[in-house]
């Protein structure tokens, strides 16, 4: 269809030369099928892929929780032996944090950022490929330690000296160095490119302060993806360096000192729990007004706040050591940063109860998880707050306290966001909406398994449970509480597999009805990306849209009359563009970026394995950026086909 | 590192560029190229940083142990610095510089003669740099001061060495230009692909000023 068949014509009207550097590797043309999915550059098939990838890797992370859980249960268990549990939580902070969460922010920044400022695709396609790629091979081969490595057992943030030779002499270490750093250049490339396209491809009229919450959350949320990832790739090469070729980094015999890794690690962490939560803010920021029926309460300060938490977010990074003998001076510093954050986070969470107030609430799944969110993340919050009091974190650092604090930010708070994300722009994606029957059993099932697994950890921490502790006896009097979390984490497990399920379900039953036409706004709501059709044309808008108001698509269907009253002046249909990509010329499909990727991850498995094997990954990855570079460019121009070139045949 | 850049600096180098206007209808005015190049060149500002940082503490940790008397530090430390040798590389480096911005005005004006010139003189400028490192290097291990010999050899090799790895790909672009040039596809219309490559070069170079002050004169 749009993608166009034959190389462009030259602007002199030449034929241009087109040169296979590896004939079966060109750029394929109308593929179809797993050849598409492979090659394609499309952003919307991009970030569909992310939050495939997301959901399967939050599916693994998911059984090992349960694995935590189940060795919990009761006193004295031995389903897992000390050292098995030290993996099983390993990588299960590891691959929601890394794979699970930040790939679905990636997952809706991807497919929502160009439809929100109105743009054809993102500034570089291709690299937008690559980046989810390397982010899936890095995502692929830390999980290969479940098979062919020793297991990662350090820990999500993995501490000196014990992440060394010395204390972790199996490979299991090395795969969690390794596939984080791949995934790692993913994010990068990917910061990059996004923030290129939220500055430089808005459409006409979408001046900053017309751009939508979700899309300022997320130029946020890269920001600190570009200037945090680079802090953990130094600490993760130190580490790899110490690890590999006996570098001296974190080696104490040496008077190094091992607060370096804490110090890097988590100059990268705190903006990182930022930029797992912003997106899901961006997210219920778009569907609490659709719902309640108003506009955003207070948008500059949404706006301002998201900033200034991402300013922030890097004055912080020590509370997570106040028990490491930072000295009085930078404990109080960190201290009173960290009570500070809380102030535009409040903001965020007064807004939004502002939107809601006297309006006329919608509660339907998507509303449901965005209010879950709310209330969550405030509890979540609540308890973040009591830790910046560095005495009272003293008490409660590395207990049951803490995992509880996090899990109702990142799992009460973000999570839900994401889940509330899914069931608003699902028709957007697919077509089609999901089951609000389905939808409610998943929100009330998540909601009971959620609070029942993560409320009792308030308790079992100020009982003392220390966190990662493999079991504990009869007489600590933990056994009620972690039952109790046992059983809710069953339930909270069967709960998000109801996301599966409801897709499943709700895809069949608008199969069986013959595909109805879901609409273009499906929820009579307010941004321009439900301007177009569902599901989403290939080529987004069929011409430029032209931006005069914030929430520009509400003001274009709804107006005031002479009375003040709003009175709607245009149906969506009226206003939403035909679908018709007729002369579009969209960015082809390119090899290159899947196999740079595979390239990058053999030369990974060559640095746990063997040196040599990193001849051939090099090799792969020098083809493919060579090739990369020479491939014909029939995107006509990467940097401005999205405004140039759209000669529209309609009227 | 510099290798996640070459596909976004080689993905401008396309066939179909020929009417290239810069910062064409962008909402920033700045062409996406030009930006994204900024932009990694920020996230490089902290891949430095922290390198540095880690460098200065290592440094410290170091000096403060061997001054203990730490029976199981040993080898050199910064007295094998050769400052008036790394002075006279250090300009041969800046001097790239300069004849990085004549190879940029060179292509703007349309004198492709010229900035081949240039940009092969800027090569090899950064080429005679990377030599001196090699020599300095290897001095510095003859002297008993290896890669793992003390955490003051594994911070300066790593960081003097990321810094000599983003000198090698910049090297690579500047070949791949005058590749290009030689190919008849680098003319006045493309003097942006120039300037690019000139952007990060600059920057490379900044990073060694850094360095040069901090690792060599300072500490």
């Amino acid at each position: 269809m749009a993608i166009i068949e034959e190389p462009l014509a030259l602007p002199s009207g030449d034929r241009p030369t087109v040169s296979n550097p590896l004939g079966g590797l060109s750029r394929p043309r109308g593929a179809t099928g797993l050849k598409d999915w492979l090659t394609t550059v499309d952003h919307k098939k991009i970030g569909i892929m992310y939050g495939a990838a997301a959901l399967f890797f939050f599916v693994i992370g998911g059984i090992a929780a349960l694995g935590i859980r189940t060795q919990l249960a009761a006193p004295d268990q031995t389903l897992l032996s000390g050292d098995a549990y030290n993996r099983v939580f390993t990588m299960h902070g590891t691959v929601m944090v890394f794979l699970a969460v930040m790939p679905l922010g990636a997952a809706f920044a991807n497919y929502l950022l160009p439809l929100q400022i109105g743009a054809r695709d993102v500034a570089f396609p291709r690299i937008n490929a690559f980046s989810f790629w390397v982010f899936l091979a890095g995502g692929i081969l830390l999980n290969t330690s479940w098979f062919i490595g020793g297991g990662a057992n350090g820990g999500w943030f993995n501490y000196a000296p014990n992440n060394g030779v010395a204390y972790s002499p199996s490979t299991g270490i090395d795969f969690w160095n390794i596939g984080l750093l791949i995934a790692g250049i993913g994010s990068m490339t990917g910061a990059v490119n996004l923030i290129t396209t939220v500055l430089n491809m808005r459409a006409p009229g979408m001046s900053w302060m017309k751009m939508p919450v979700f899309t300022w959350m997320t130029l946020v949320t890269q920001f600190l993806l570009l200037f945090a990832i680079p802090v953990l790739t130094v600490a993760q090469v130190l580490l790899l360096l110490d690890r590999g070729f006996d570098a001296n980094f974190f080696n104490v015999e040496q008077g190094a000192d091992p607060l370096l890794w804490q110090h890097l690690f988590w100059i990268f962490g705190h903006p990182e729990v930022y930029l797992m939560i912003l997106p899901a803010f961006g997210i219920v920021s778009e569907t609490i007004p659709v719902f309640s029926r108003k506009p955003i309460f207070g948008y500059p300060f949404m706006v301002a706040s998201g900033v200034g938490i991402g300013f922030m977010g890097w004055g912080v990074w020590a509370h997570h050591m106040f028990v490491s003998g930072l000295g009085p001076l930078s404990v109080a510093a960190f201290s009173a940063v960290t009570m500070f954050i809380a102030v535009p986070t409040g903001v965020k969470i007064l807004n939004w109860l502002a939107t809601m107030w006297g309006g006329k609430l919608l509660l339907n799944t998507a509303m449901l998880f965005s209010i879950g969110l709310v209330t969550q993340f405030t509890v979540g919050g609540l308890s973040g707050v009591m830790h910046s009091v560095a005495a009272s974190d003293t008490q409660q650092t590395d207990t049951y306290f803490i995992v509880a604090h996090f899990h109702y930010v990142l799992f009460g708070g973000a999570l839900f966001g994401f889940m509330a994300g899914f069931y608003f722009w699902w028709p957007k994606a697919f077509g089609y909406k999901l089951s609000e029957k389905w939808g409610k059993a998943h929100f009330w099932t998540m909601v009971a398994g959620f609070n029942l697994t993560f409320g009792p950890m308030h308790i079992l921490g100020l009982q003392g449970m220390p966190r990662r502790m493999q079991t504990y006896s009869e007489v600590q009097g933990f056994g009620l509480w972690n039952m109790v979390a046992t059983i809710g984490s069953f339930i909270l497990g069967v709960g998000s597999l109801l996301i599966l399920v409801n897709a499943f379900v709700s895809y069949r039953a608008w199969k069986r009805a013959g595909r109805p036409d879901v609409g273009p706004d499906p929820w009579d709501a307010r941004g321009i990306e439900w301007m177009i059709q569902s599901p989403a044309p290939e080529h987004n808008f069929d011409v430029d849209p032209v931006i005069t108001e914030l929430d520009d698509f509400w003001h274009k269907k709804y107006a005031e009359d002479e009375n003040g009253k709003l009175v709607r002046v245009a149906t969506a249909e009226e206003l939403a563009h035909p679908g018709n990509g007729e002369g579009v010329h969209l960015p082809a499909p390119s090899y290159w970026p899947l196999v740079l990727s595979i390239g990058i991850m053999i030369i990974g498995y060559g640095l746990i394995f063997s040196l040599y094997l990193c001849i051939p990954g090099a090799f792969i990855m020098m083809t493919a950026l060579y090739g990369w570079s020479l491939e014909p460019a029939d995107d006509l121009d990467a940097d401005d086909h999205h405004h140039g070139e759209v000669e529209v045949a309609h009227g | 590192m510099a290798d996640v850049a070459t596909p976004a600096v080689d993905g401008h180098v396309d066939a179909h560029h020929d009417e290239h206007h810069e910062g064409h209808h962008t909402s920033l005015g700045i062409s996406n190229m030009k930006l994204a190049m900024w932009l990694f060149l920020g996230s490089e500002v902290l891949l430095f940083g922290a390198l540095i940082s880690s460098y200065l503490l290592s440094v410290a940790r170091f000096n403060q142990e061997r001054a203990e008397g730490n029976p199981l530090v040993t080898g050199p430390g910064t007295e094998l610095f050769d400052i008036p040798f790394t002075s006279a590389s250090s300009f041969i480096l800046l001097m790239s510089s300069l004849t990085m911005v004549l190879a940029h005005q060179a292509i703007h004006h349309g004198d492709v003669k010229n900035s081949r010139i240039w940009i092969g003189a800027t090569a090899a400028l950064g080429s005679l740099f990377l030599a001196g490192q090699v020599y300095e290097f290897t001095v510095f291990y003859r002297e008993g001061l290896g890669f793992t010999t003390n955490l003051f050899g594994s911070a300066f090799f790593t960081l003097t060495g990321f810094h000599g790895v983003h000198v090698t790909g910049g090297i690579l672009m500047l070949t791949s230009l005058l590749v290009l040039s030689f190919q008849g596809k680098l003319n006045k219309d493309r003097h942006e692909t120039v300037e690019l490559v000139g952007l990060y070069w600059h920057f490379v170079d900044i990073v060694w000023v850094l360095i040069f002050t901090i690792v060599y004169l300072v500490v």
